[in-house]
């Protein structure tokens, strides 16, 4: 036993090596990228911890205590209060018209989800401007009105939704196409209506890679600069956001403080991290279609033996029911 | 009352999927679309459903047109070719899903699915996913599923396309017991000729849209109806004749037609359609031999004989595997060849 042990172990052996390549070149790889995610990734942010705490705990709380500090925060999670749900709508409704409908104007309405994505952000900024500003179409018209859009908070929670608004719909559409449109027929031929199938089934089956997708639009939305910046006005405590806050204090040279709310930001990309990873595992089980997972040996007894076993338990069911129709052709 | 599709008709752009199909199903009744894939038989189970619409014609279940019907309010039971199964429900979920949303009381909602899963054999599953279950399981929740809402019609599109061919035939059988058991009127898809065959109590043939003929096993096996329907139902022989007062000449090979053959006039060009069981061959090497044997083909229970007629093409047909008749044949082997059944059809125009 043991000496067929071995040969068996040394052949497998055999076998990797036949199938890999040499140690040194796969350490060096590994070296490479380990080298690069430090360097790019992982210094920096150590980089911004230090900064952040190098004048002391008290600078650190200091900085994020301050009101404008404290002002930036509340509008970036307004902003995103504001701009995530209405994406979510959005790109839910977006990628179920998409994967489920034929209809003209469909490959026009993918092209036009993937605009933000295509354009700069500062373009997006500008749109609203020329749209919104003084010197636009309907800023004169806006002014009479005592409406604010630029320099105003509306402004950023615009340029926000237009710069994050693909992220859902771009995460749904590829998910609800593989999974196909089989499980709402069924659901309609059973009688449920459209909401209850949306809310039976739909839903359920893409609420992983829609999570996934409200994660990386929150993220976006909290960090957005580009757009928010030419639409903010940086109005100090009143139209900054955390990441418009930031610069104005790297600016003013408080690199204590910048890089202390700066912080924030990288926390909350952190957590993104996490939540994403974990909403991506679960998206990725949930994207297998049910018939690559037919026939898992370990899940189904062999076939004769099976039916064998549902006859007797069908038969046991029909005595205990007390219908002789159902002992019959059992 | 049964159900009753009347010149039904639908295009996906030029594609012809359903050509004026009509057709009446009885209540309680078993029965096959049987034809080749893509010839529009799944869209015939699909507009029943409501999940299509037609572009002309109508649908009736129990006497009432349901084409402006929606699909929720049709009671029809569908079960899928890959089942789609609710994969974020278990079987008890899955199967009282239909009575949930028609807002059926919890105890009689599990009162009716404990019935199911006693008929279907599912007892003991009942918390289990779809994806921890076999294919022949799945199948069977499907269609306790459908079944659950007490549909007036069940539609069953190639209901065994999926499962391996060992756990299939039994299905089938159970299907058929199943049926008979819970008596509801059933239509279902298939490309199997003998699934059609050995479940239905009527099959219809569909090719290219077209119902090529309505009619029981038998009669669909022995009378076909159209040129289609001979080729396409068994292993035959296609050959080409020329037809003389009461015979069709292959070669040197006369095959006597009956009185009833549709279409053919003397000396006109025919096509001979010639089952492979509706051939015998012997050995004679006397003037009775108008063909040489070039292959002897073993095929499990049956054996293929492959031969060659004098001033025409090859021709083959099966035997049983030890018969009798199979003495002296052999490649190489002059044969006599008795045809028991032949039809034939006039050769289109070019």
């Amino acid at each position: 036993m043991h000496v067929v042990n071995i040969s068996r172990q040394s052949a497998s052996r055999q076998l990797r090596q036949a199938t890999t390549e040499p140690a040194a070149v796969r350490w060096l790889l590994v070296a490479v990228a380990l080298a690069f995610v430090g360097v790019f990734l992982v210094l920096p942010l150590v980089a911004v911890a230090a900064q952040a705490l190098k004048a002391g705990l008290g600078a650190f709380g200091a900085a994020i205590l301050d009101p404008d500090t404290l002002a930036a925060v509340r509008l970036t999670l307004l902003t995103a209060a504001i701009a995530v749900p209405l994406n979510v709508v959005f790109g839910v409704a977006a990628a179920w018209a998409i994967a489920r409908f034929e209809f003209t104007g469909r490959s026009l309405l993918i092209t036009l989800i993937d605009l933000p994505f295509a354009v700069s952000p500062v373009i997006a900024g500008l749109i609203y401007v020329l749209l919104f500003g003084m010197q636009g179409w309907l800023g004169p018209w806006l002014a009479d009105h005592d409406v604010a859009i630029i320099f105003a908070v509306p402004g950023i929670v615009l340029a926000t939704i237009f710069v994050t608004f693909p992220f859902v719909a771009r995460e749904l559409i590829p998910l609800m196409r593989a999974q196909g449109p089989e499980e709402e027929q069924a659901s309609v031929v059973l009688g449920a209506s459209g909401w209850q199938t949306f809310r039976y089934v739909t839903l359920p089956n893409v609420k992983w890679g829609l999570l996934y997708g409200v994660i990386i639009l929150n993220a976006r939305a909290m960090g957005e600069f580009g757009a928010v910046s030419v639409v903010s006005g940086h109005i100090r405590g009143l139209t900054n956001t955390i990441p418009l806050h930031v610069e104005i204090l790297y600016n003013e040279y408080q690199t204590t403080a910048a890089f202390a709310v700066a912080s924030i930001l990288t926390l909350l990309g952190l957590v993104t991290l996490v939540a994403k990873t974990i909403a991506d595992r679960k998206r990725a089980q949930s994207l297998v279609p049910l018939a690559a997972l037919a026939e898992d040996p370990a899940h189904s007894a062999p076939p004769h033996l099976d039916l064998a076993g549902h006859a007797l338990q069908a038969r046991s069911a029909g005595a205990a029911l007390g219908t002789p129709a159902q002992e019959a052709w059992a | 009352m049964g159900i009753r599709v009347d010149g039904l008709s639908k295009r996906f752009g030029s594609f012809v999927a359903v050509d004026d199909v009509t057709f009446d199903v009885r209540a309680g009744e078993l029965v096959a679309l049987l034809g080749p894939s893509g010839g529009g038989k799944s869209t015939i189970l699909r507009i029943i459903a409501g999940l299509e619409t037609a572009d002309a014609g109508s649908v009736s279940l129990e006497g009432e047109v349901v084409d402006e019907m929606p699909p929720r309010d049709r009671r029809v039971g569908f079960v899928f070719q890959h089942y789609a199964l609710f994969r974020h429900m278990t079987v008890e979920q899955n199967i009282g899903y239909g009575l949930k949303v028609r807002g059926v009381a919890k105890a009689e909602r599990q009162r009716r699915v404990g019935e199911l899963t006693g008929i279907m054999g599912l007892r003991g599953l009942e918390a289990r996913y779809p994806a921890q279950l076999s294919g022949g399981q799945r199948q069977r929740v499907a269609l306790a599923r459908s079944l659950a809402p007490s549909p007036r019609l069940l539609l069953l599109d190639e209901p065994f396309a999926a499962v391996d061919a060992r756990v299939r035939e039994e299905l089938r059988a159970w299907l058929r017991r199943m049926h008979d058991q819970v008596g509801v009127t059933s239509i279902f898809v298939t490309h199997d000729q003998e699934e059609a065959f050995g479940l239905a109590d009527r099959v219809m043939v569909i090719n290219r849209g077209r119902l090529e003929q309505d009619g029981s096993p038998r009669e669909i096996q022995d009378e076909p109806a159209t040129e289609f329907v001979a080729r396409f139902i068994g292993e035959s022989n296609v050959l080409e004749a020329r037809v003389q007062g009461e015979d069709a000449w292959v070669g040197a090979l006369r095959v006597g037609l009956d009185q009833g053959e549709r279409g053919t006039r003397g000396g006109a060009a025919a096509r001979l359609i010639i089952r492979s069981y509706d051939l015998k061959f012997w050995h004679a090497e006397n003037g009775d031999s108008v063909a040489v044997v070039r292959r002897v083909v073993p095929l499990g229970d049956r054996v293929r004989v492959e031969a060659a007629v004098d001033g025409a093409g090859p021709i083959f047909a099966h035997f049983p595997r030890r018969s009798s008749l199979l003495h002296g044949i052999e490649p190489g082997a002059r044969i006599a060849v008795e045809v028991t059944r032949a039809r034939a059809y006039p050769v289109e125009a070019p």
